[in-house]
């Protein structure tokens, strides 16, 4: 599904070098998590492979399915199937919510062929998607994002991830200010979309997430690489012993 | 230049000759005649001293020093060709409403409604004017007037000296529906100068819809007086997609527990100047005045003074300006807000932003507060900035295209403006058309 194949990126303005020879695959199907301490690169890797302005790739390749990510416009890396869910979801004031679900859903449909969806087709399936997530009617009427809670944010970019139902989807961070419940209804919302051609890579400090949507392979980041790659149990092993002791581990090797 | 050449020998042979400033005024007049006139007469007269000593405004004048006078001074405007509309003289078509029709200035009965409505007494001015003991020779420039100090205006002393037409509105209760203006234009070079006087009498209540297509140049003054407890609920929409030249007064008295809420949409046109002056006179009193403007062009210059004055306890007052300025295009805006000596309890709100959505446009603003009572509340901002990249790129990690997400942030940018718009029909409509405008703009 997602290949990375040494991938390096440097600050647009700065020139310092953030990501040093990042190597991932994803397969269709699996969830990955990327662990790391902060500064590591995780949250930059997320925001190149989805298009955001501000950094330049020295070298290395990202693939979606084979097409080249890098090349592509981020709404053309949306409509090809990739999904970000923001650390830190923006705030549209005067733009309704569900005008922006609508919109981003028949942009993306029209730029895959594919027919717009009418509007009593979409209100459907936003209500009942909308539902599972414990989102009301109220907050769907709302500007996007404004006066919402942290909780209610990212439930908010669950609700479009199942409605757009991309193919990658990343998250970066969707665990930071949520409190247990949240937490847990917005790893329901992750876990009821999992299927075999849709894959997940979770950027993560901690691993209480990861007890919620259980990963195939967890890798930990640090200074621009991904140093170590395992089972769930390294999730574990961080928790316990903090990321030193792997840390000490890989430059020992 | 060696200093002596700046220096001009005064003509010393016949009679003395009028200064360059007169002599524009002078012509500036000729080419607009002065109608007959008898319920407004006096104070047409008035008006003109008023002009004749103030003189038309330079660019040296302190109120005009973002905004060349220079087009407005002109004896005449530049044509504008019929098919240079690009605005949209339909909107609120889908409302109920009363129409009035002026056509070039001028009254048009044909095109216009019935004008009975109950709550409101509608009649032009061209008709009120002829009763010499008509009520609009009282209030006719009355509020215009009141309004020369402590600033100058002299092309609404102008516009009261020299108007051809208008609406005369005066009402009782709660009138029935919405009344509009609706300017049409059928002279390429239509000099247009149209006054309308309003008067809400206690309790009334009243929304005014102003659209349509002026003229090459056009000159509107609005006087509202409104009288304790009425309400006024104007919609302005008829500066949009013409290039050309008008200068409009919103002259407004609020007396004890009223509420005036002006909003005007903006859309284009070339040289543009706005200016609200209202005055809370009574206690409790509100006026809000706002204006969603969107300029694309090096040619677009578009102006809103407002000046407010807080007299009476308690007032509310709030101006919320938002300019989209693209492709060259000028916006200014110059606020103020005077809160005269015992207007305690005073809160005064203004806001004035640009979004600018390239480096060539740019944005002018002054915003002015003078106080002299110590129990008040009164903010004030000004901001001009680029569209927000995080929240474009938020828009198109969804899969919207770059030119759909602009739409939609400008929209977002000028959604409180819009908010300014009771009501939801209303609000929904002139948010539609911005949409369409926007986005065919985004193509161009």
């Amino acid at each position: 599904m997602l290949q990375i194949n040494n991938l390096h990126v440097a600050l647009e303005d700065e020139g310092k070098q953030i990501l040093k020879g990042v190597t991932l695959t994803v397969p269709a199907g699996q969830v990955h998590a990327i662990m790391g301490p902060n500064g590591s690169g995780k949250s930059t890797l997320s925001y190149v492979l989805s298009g955001r302005d501000g950094y330049e790739v020295t070298e290395g390749q990202a693939t979606l399915e084979g097409h080249d990510l890098l090349e592509m416009e981020p709404e053309e890396r949306a409509a090809a199937g990739l999904f970000l869910a923001f650390q830190y979801p923006v705030e549209i004031p005067g733009v309704g919510n569900m005008t922006f679900l609508r919109t981003a859903v028949n942009a993306q449909r029209k730029a895959r062929g594919e027919e717009e969806l009418s509007a009593g087709e979409f209100l459907k399936l936003v209500r009942e998607r909308a539902k599972a997530l414990d989102i009301d009617a109220e907050m769907l009427k709302r500007p996007v994002n404004v006066g919402f809670s942290g909780g209610e944010k990212k439930r908010n970019e669950i609700l479009q991830m199942a409605m757009l139902e991309p193919r990658m989807c990343i998250l970066d961070e969707t665990d930071s200010g949520l409190d247990v419940d949240a937490m847990r209804l917005v790893a329901q919302g992750v876990n009821a979309l999992r299927a075999p051609d849709r894959s997940f890579l979770v950027i993560t400090h901690y691993q209480r997430l990861l007890d919620h949507i259980v990963p195939d392979v967890v890798h930990i980041m640090f200074d621009g690489r991904i140093v170590k790659s395992g089972g769930p149990e390294l999730a574990l092993e961080v928790e316990q012993n903090g990321y030193a002791d792997i840390l000490a581990e890989v430059a020992d090797a | 230049m060696p200093e002596a050449a700046l220096i001009q020998t005064p003509a010393v042979e016949g009679a003395p000759r009028p200064s360059p400033a007169a002599q524009q005024l002078q012509a500036r007049l000729a080419a607009t005649p002065r109608p007959r006139a008898r319920a407004t007469d006096a104070a047409r007269t008035d008006a003109l001293d008023r002009l004749s000593a103030q003189g038309l405004p330079g660019p040296r004048h302190e109120y005009w020093r973002y905004t060349d006078p220079a087009p407005f001074n002109a004896a005449a405007p530049d044509p504008v060709p019929l098919d240079a509309v690009t605005g949209d003289p339909t909107l609120f078509a889908g409302v109920d409403k009363l129409r009035l029709v002026f056509v070039d200035g001028r009254f048009d009965a044909a095109a216009s409604d019935d004008l009975s409505l109950a709550g409101v007494e509608v009649a032009p001015l061209s008709q009120a004017d002829a009763q010499a003991d008509h009520w609009v020779g009282d209030a006719y420039g009355a509020l215009e007037k009141q309004g020369q100090s402590p600033v100058s205006r002299p092309f609404a002393a102008l516009n009261t000296a020299i108007a051809t037409d208008g609406a005369v509105i005066r009402v009782t209760g709660q009138a029935a529906k919405p009344v509009q203006i609706l300017y049409r234009r059928s002279d390429p070079a239509a000099d247009v100068t149209i006054h309308h006087v309003l008067r809400l009498e206690p309790g009334a209540d009243l929304t005014l819809l102003e659209n349509g297509l002026v003229g090459a140049r056009g000159n509107i003054v609005i006087e509202a007086d409104l009288a304790a407890g009425a309400k006024l609920h104007h919609v302005a929409a008829h500066r949009a997609g013409v290039p050309r030249v008008s200068n409009i007064h919103l002259f407004g008295r609020v007396a004890e527990g009223a509420s005036l809420k002006s909003f005007a949409l903006s859309v284009d046109g070339r040289h543009l100047r706005t200016e609200s002056v209202i005055e809370l006179l009574g206690d409790d009193a509100v006026a809000h005045v706002a204006c969603a403007m969107l300029g694309d062009g090096a040619a677009v210059h578009q102006d809103d003074t407002v000046f407010i004055t807080h007299t009476g306890l308690r007032g509310e007052s709030r101006q919320v300006f938002k300019k989209v300025l693209k492709n060259g295009a000028t916006g200014v805006f110059q606020g103020k807000i005077l809160v005269r000596p015992g207007a305690q309890k005073t809160d005064g709100y203004q806001i004035s932003q640009a979004l600018l959505l390239d480096e060539n446009s740019q944005y002018l603003a002054k915003p002015e507060l003078e106080i002299y009572a110590d129990d008040v509340k009164c903010s004030h901002g000004s901001t001009t900035g680029a569209l927000d990249e995080t929240a474009l790129f938020y828009l198109r990690s969804r899969g919207v295209p770059r030119e759909r997400a602009v739409v939609l942030l400008v929209l977002s940018f000028l959604a409180d403006a819009l908010e300014e718009v009771e009501d939801e029909a209303l609000r929904a409509e002139i948010s539609d058309r911005l949409e369409e405008w926007l986005t065919a703009r985004a193509k161009g």
